[in-house]
């Protein structure tokens, strides 16, 4: 290995941003490389937004292409609001990864590739029949070729690792290529190392030589001509941490128990990708939160019915196919009225779809998707750390009303990151929940005059003896009631009780023009993209403004005023429409679609084009 | 208990809704059996839930002035667990029928009892469904006629016992409607059991399975079809107590008392047996000719108990790492601060 002095003498590119994406076989480790090197981006300060890809299958055939594991991070000095749209430098670990990833890699791009991997039987997994190394094909690209496998062996010489073992290190000499060239300290990463392999030390320090070693590659060889330097992002002050949107749903949760002054209990089904909530809220037992995996996505639900009728904070977490499971019992909590929240992140579909893949599809099955008469309050994260700011709201709405809530995320969400500031426990607004205690004239389906909420009564509480169930209750005494008019008046009130809780919705403001040409309405994960574009065609002079909705039940009053503002409406969604269905319905306005069902995000640029041609 | 503790009597546990069953169903036995015993527990009435699912048992919470939760078909199970692991203090049962546990709500059933969740579960089997008016059920003899199997049913039934037997439950017992005084023993048996106790109650359906549990409870015969297990007791049965059931090999026999044959030849009923292969046993003689239908506990072990041991493992990780702080934990992990 060289010194320092040896060194060619190296130009130093200051940049705004810039967008990386490793990408290779599903057993890799592109996603752990790639967690690394955000973790050490946040940690420098900038602000950035990540988009993890992988295949359902957790070890498709090595080198194929249904095998490739990708994961992009878009960092930079100013607002980071997408993964980025094209790639800068692309790390690509096999010819199926290049394959798959080479076209989103921007012309002059940097494009690592590693050679060892270009064999002719790689290829021929790839379904290549000529190496795209020697046919000009990548011309226009920086392209260096990096015997990655080989480099790393060398370097792990001295180790006496099994060939294997010292492969699998191979993603390390590559994360430390990148640290050189983005001019990022390794340390973050070798804390990680040590705290991964705590009871392996060998398997440590293997990882902490190749990434060194790719460190050092960089800085002895002259392919680099030139580093690169983000600058940190001028985020508002504050502590920050690096959070994806499962791990801020678990907290939030958490956060929600302790401002109700409630235990919290899960009950959930493991579901991709929605199992990281369990797992998270598992650990956090110091909490009091009682987790407990059910033997299917039904019992999930209904475990959390009986822990609320207990006077628990119950959540239940799922993904599309489970939402549909459990969709019997979310009509059994709206006619017993106990506050759930279940939590859909949702995934490509219909049926199992594409499990990995993120879609917005489930929002009708949110409004509507019980049989007869059954509105839920729906909510909706807009970003990674907005899942933290949900889950308090709707638990704060689930109590308050006696209601259960849905809420909304989707797999772009709950497996990308971002910079979240941290909240002061302090600065939480807490909701603490009132049981009922007075037997004096108590009626179980009695009403708070402005909520609408029935009193919660907890078993255990003496003189509350009642009973509660599926069947149609009488207004007040909560008995079993067929009577027509009851029914109706039943029907009407369960129906008001939702509708109330538009008091505690805050009234949209556009982001952008408040009125004008063209407004875009979406709600949860494209948030970042219609941002970004929004900025874009401002800055080009266009009259745009964005609507954002966090509730879509009930909507925001002044929303259907706001949509006559703007000539145009236009309702971006990775659906066939939803949203759009609704607004159309309930507003009687002219909005027109934009839609994506690809199992991947919005571009910043699809929604730029789909501007321009709006305003056309 | 406490001393404030009120005297109830059947009459506190009678609700003012009139009780809508048909006349002269088996499930107004088992109310009546049910607001006898849970005055005799001293548990204070406010800590009694009743769940249950749907069918014509699962109204039995309607009837009962405790708390009652009347949830969906088949999921009673699972919402009593929710309730009792958020609220293991409470005193849960389960009202379920044969339809309800063994049919749509099965997995709850089986996973319920493999887990020893604390719950009190009565199955009311009177191997019909009443409730849509007459169609066979998962403990339907072979060849039932019924409104959806006019030519007879093709399904081999469920032996309620046996599959709770397989799922390792820990307290197994059956009882009849009629059988007031036996019954009555056997839930106060249930109700001391720690953990899952499973009872089924064989029931008549006087409208739609008229007389379904008739050959093995009517008086002339039902000494000589069933016998009442007893922990320590040999297994001893017949009019004239003169029949007994011993081990042969593998195989359950019947044996007559006299020429030789003795008490000491008898199986001893041991409800604490360690290995669930032999309430197993004892659960295989329904039906087979000449054998009497078991009735009482089977099955009573301790193990360990679900909810018990839930906040057993929150109350150590609390001993080992404090309470949570939520300040802490927002913190967790490499963060950074922006000035």
């Amino acid at each position: 290995m060289s010194s320092s002095v040896d060194a060619p003498p190296r130009k130093r590119e200051i940049l705004d941003s810039a967008v990386i994406r490793f990408c290779g076989d599903s057993g890799d480790g592109m996603q752990i490389t790639g967690s690394q090197f955000t973790n050490t981006t946040a940690l420098f300060g900038n602000d950035l937004a990540t988009f993890p890809d992988f295949p359902a299958e957790i070890r498709a055939p090595a080198g194929t292409l249904p095998g490739v594991s990708g994961f992009q991070i878009n960092f930079g000095t100013k607002d980071v609001f997408t993964p980025g749209d094209t790639v800068d430098a692309l790390i690509a670990m096999n010819p199926a990864a290049l394959k798959m990833n080479l076209a989103d890699l921007r012309s002059n791009g940097i494009l690592i590739v590693n050679v060892d991997n270009f064999k002719d039987t790689d290829l021929k997994k790839a379904q290549m029949t000529v190496n795209p190394l020697e046919d000009h094909s990548l011309d226009r690209y920086r392209l260096f070729p990096v015997e990655l496998g080989k480099l790393t062996r060398a370097a792990l010489r001295e180790l006496g690792l099994d060939a294997k073992s010292m492969d699998r290190c191979k993603n390390f000499f590559a994360l430390g290529m990148c640290y050189w060239l983005y001019n990022r300290s390794m340390d973050s990463t070798y804390r990680w190392l040590d705290e991964k392999f705590g009871k392996k030390p060998l398997l440590a320090e293997a990882n902490k030589l190749a990434m060194k070693a790719g460190y050092a590659y960089c800085d002895a060889t002259e392919a680099f001509q030139t580093s690169y330097e983000i600058p940190p992002a001028k985020l508002a002050p504050g502590f920050y941490r690096n959070i994806s949107g499962n791990s801020a749903l678990a907290l939030g949760f958490v956060a929600a128990a302790r401002m109700a002054e409630l235990p919290l209990f899960q009950g959930s089904y493991p579901i991709t990708p929605a199992s990281d909530i369990l797992h998270e809220l598992s650990m956090f037992k110091e909490f009091g939160v009682m987790t407990f995996q059910a033997e299917d996505e039904i019992a999930a639900i209904s475990s959390v019915i009986g822990a609320a009728y207990g006077g628990a904070l119950a959540i239940t977490t799922t993904s599309g196919p489970g939402m549909a499971l459990k969709t019997e019992a979310i009509g059994l909590a709206i006619a017993v009225e106990l506050p759930i929240v279940i939590v859909d992140v949702q995934r490509g579909g219909p049926s199992t779809g594409l499990p990995t893949k993120t879609e917005q599809a489930d929002l009708l099955q949110a409004l509507f998707g019980r049989n007869s008469e059954a509105p839920v309050p729906v909510l909706a994260a807009a970003t990674p750390g907005d899942c933290f700011w949900i889950a308090l709201e709707a638990s704060r709405i689930a109590v308050k009303y006696m209601v259960p809530v849905i809420v909304l995320t989707d797999g772009y969400l709950a497996n990308g990151a971002e910079p979240w500031r941290i909240p002061d426990p302090g600065d939480l607004a807490p909701f603490p929940v009132v049981f009922e205690t007075e037997p004096e004239g108590f009626l179980p389906y009695s009403r708070h005059p402005e909520t609408l909420a029935r009193p919660w009564a907890v078993p255990g509480t003496p003189g509350l003896e009642h009973r509660v169930g599926g069947l149609e209750k009488q207004d007040g005494t909560g008995n079993v009631n067929y009577e027509p008019l009851n029914h109706e008046k039943m029907i009407h009130l369960r129906a008001a009780k939702v509708e109330a809780i538009v008091r505690d919705v805050p009234d949209v403001v556009p982001a952008g023009d408040p009125g004008g040409d063209l407004l875009l309405v979406g709600w949860g994960s494209t948030y970042g993209a219609i941002t970004a574009a929004l900025r874009a065609a401002r800055e080009r002079g266009r009259k745009v403004g964005h609507v954002h909705l966090r509730h879509l039940n009930p909507l925001p009053k002044n929303l259907g005023e706001v949509l006559k503002r703007y000539r145009k409406v236009v309702v971006p969604e990775m659906n066939l429409g939803q949203l759009l269905y609704v607004l159309r319905a309930k507003y009687l306005v002219d909005a027109e679609g934009f839609n994506k069902v690809q199992g991947k995000p919005f571009k910043q640029s699809e929604i730029e084009a789909r501007i321009e041609e709006a305003l056309r | 208990m406490t001393a404030a503790l009120p005297v109830y009597s059947k009459k506190d546990f009678q609700t003012d809704q009139e009780v809508r069953w048909c006349p002269g169903c088996g499930d107004y036995a088992i109310l009546s059996a049910v607001q006898s015993v849970f005055p005799e527990l001293g548990i204070p009435r406010e800590k009694f839930v009743v769940v249950s699912g749907i069918g014509c048992s699962s109204r039995f919470p309607y009837y009962m002035n405790t708390f009652g939760f009347h949830t969906i078909h088949g999921r009673a199970p699972a919402v009593a667990t929710g309730l009792k692991l958020a609220r293991p203090e409470l005193e849960v049962w389960v009202a379920t029928g044969d339809g309800d546990a063994l049919s749509i709500g099965g997995n709850h059933t089986i996973h319920m009892l493999r887990r020893n969740v604390g719950l009190k579960v009565l199955l009311f089997n009177n191997r019909i469904y009443g409730l849509t008016k007459g169609q066979y059920s998962p403990t339907s003899e072979r060849g039932k006629k019924a409104k959806s199997t006019p030519y007879g049913s093709l399904d081999r039934p469920f032996n309620p016992l046996s599959l709770a037997l397989g799922a390792e439950a820990t307290f197994v017992a059956r009882s009849v409607d009629v059988f007031q005084p036996h019954l009555k023993s056997v839930l106060r048996k249930a109700a001391a059991h720690q953990g899952s106790a499973f009872i089924e109650i064989l029931q008549n359906c006087n409208i739609f399975n008229d007389g379904a549990w008739e050959a093995l409870t009517e008086k002339d015969v039902r000494d000589d079809r069933t016998i009442a297990i007893e922990h320590g007791n040999p297994l001893v049965f017949g009019k004239n107590k003169d029949k007994g059931i011993r081990l042969n090999g593998l195989e359950l026999e019947v044996v007559s008392l006299g020429n030789g044959v003795t008490e000491q030849d008898l199986i001893v009923h041991d409800e604490k047996h360690p290995n669930p292969a032999y309430a197993f046993l004892l659960s295989r003689m329904d039906g087979v000719p000449g054998f009497p239908t078991p009735l009482g506990v089977l099955r009573a072990v301790d193990a360990p108990v679900y909810e018990t041991e839930m906040n057993e493992q929150i109350h150590q990780v609390i001993a080992k790492k404090g309470k949570g702080d939520l300040g802490e934990l927002l913190k967790a992990g490499d963060t950074w601060e922006v000035r």
